[in-house]
């Protein structure tokens, strides 16, 4: 079982806290296949947040297929998500390691190293960008 | 959407002074919504004319299908927790239940006795003698036990010390997640309503400035930081709630529901507080209301 916490300075919504808290424990390996979240009435007393918002979490996270709700006993996760993510993605940590090093020799301090990050995913992110732009 | 108040020219005036004039809005049932605003703008004056407790002087208001207090069955339909929790200081915690109990058709006393025991009251204690945060836990049993449709509350927490506001809205909650019924509530605390609402409502000077679904209205408001730029050399599809600029920079609130390509733009997330404070600054008033309720 996990526990819910929200963070009001975010600017996220409420329910795609949560959604990512699910997801995140996931692939942390702190929930596998089988486990059950906590019920709607427990996650609304515990943080005084709206029980529509526990209800839309749980939903996104039944049709992104990684639980499954069962009328009358819970909510259930259906898929182990942990050790998938971090070892499937190293070689692209890497080539992520190598650029970073490459920007900090370059001279970039941390803060540039973000803004750039933030610019480039904003302008790649709707698909805009192709290889032509990167060559 | 299904309304469960919706206002028509509304307007009240105590004496010579107008506190609500020309108030036009619907709040959608079954959501708990949120009503925001300045001092002033007339939240007290249209929640109590909701509840009943005020008769309009122009215009119209229904409630749950009704006119607000037209008769036993229309006043079964709607709890009111007025300003501060306000309870009988002279009675005791089992009076108020008792009274409740006359008062209310369909009162329920498994209810209010539950709540009452889970929240270690004695019921012999005095109102007048509980601290603020069981008052206002009294207040909100009474609402509870009275099984509206719709319940209304007005600043239920600002005289709470966040524990106790924190275990108000929880109960609140708790109710809410059991029992379903609408809730509209104004509070100046806009963090805690952007836990426990799922619609919000801002009102300026009698209008409603912007009204909308809570993850919709923080899904489509950004913060845009840049160079100095004419707000009207923005996409149309970006409306600008506020705007501000230096001789080099410029800052906008825009609401859209595109995502922001620009690259000359930092943009930045914006919390309900922040969204909220944008439509209430004098900036947003002096455009005209945007079209914002969908």
């Amino acid at each position: 079982m996990i526990e819910f916490s929200l963070d009001s300075r975010s600017g996220v919504a409420p329910y795609l806290q949560l959604v990512q808290q699910v997801r995140q424990a996931m692939r942390l390996g702190l929930l596998h296949e089988g486990d059950r979240l906590p019920t709607v009435k427990d996650v609304v007393a515990a943080l005084a947040i709206n029980p529509n918002t526990v209800s839309k979490a749980y939903r996104e996270l039944e049709l992104e297929g990684l639980v499954a709700a069962r009328q009358g006993v819970g909510t259930f996760v259906t898929r182990t998500l942990a050790g998938d993510s971090l070892a499937a993605h190293d070689p692209l940590r890497r080539k992520l390691v190598r650029w970073l090093a490459e920007a900090r020799r370059a001279g970039l301090d941390e803060e540039s190293i973000e803004a750039l990050f933030a610019a480039t995913f904003r302008a790649t992110g709707s698909g805009a960008a192709t290889e032509q732009d990167i060559a | 959407m299904t309304a469960v108040v919706s206002a028509q020219a509304l307007g009240k005036r105590y004496r010579r002074r107008w506190a609500l004039t020309d108030c036009t809005l619907e709040i959608p049932a079954g959501h708990v919504t949120g009503l925001v605003g300045p001092n002033g703008a007339g939240k007290t004056t249209l929640l109590n004319l909701a509840a009943g407790m005020l008769e309009p002087t122009t215009g119209t208001i229904e409630v749950c299908g009704g006119r607000p207090a037209a008769g036993p069955a229309q006043l079964a339909k709607v709890g009111y927790v007025a300003q501060d929790t306000p309870v009988y200081a002279g009675l005791s915690v089992q009076d108020h239940l008792t009274l409740g109990a006359r008062l209310n058709p369909r009162w329920d006393a498994g209810l209010a006795r539950a709540r009452i025991a889970a929240l270690g009251l004695d019921p012999a204690q005095k109102a007048g003698r509980l601290s603020g945060g069981q008052r206002a836990q009294l207040a909100l049993t009474l609402g509870l036990a009275k099984r509206p449709e719709l319940l209304i509350l007005d600043e239920p927490v600002a005289s709470l010390d966040p524990l106790a506001r924190r275990e108000f809205l929880q109960a609140l909650m708790e109710a809410v997640a059991e029992d379903g019924f609408s809730v509209v509530l104004s509070s100046h605390l806009v963090a805690d309503l952007e836990r426990v609402c799922d619609h919000l409502l801002v009102l300026v000077d009698s209008r409603v400035r912007v009204a909308g679904d809570v993850e919709e209205l923080l899904a489509t408001h950004h913060r845009l930081t840049g160079p100095r730029r004419d707000p009207g050399s923005l996409p149309a599809d970006q409306h600008v709630v506020s705007a501000s600029s230096t001789d080099v920079q410029s800052t906008f609130v825009v609401r859209t529901d595109q995502p922001i390509h620009d690259p000359a733009w930092t943009v930045g997330r914006l919390t309900l507080e922040d969204v909220v404070l944008a439509y209430m600054s004098p900036g947003a008033a002096a455009r005209p209301a945007l079209e914002a309720v969908r």
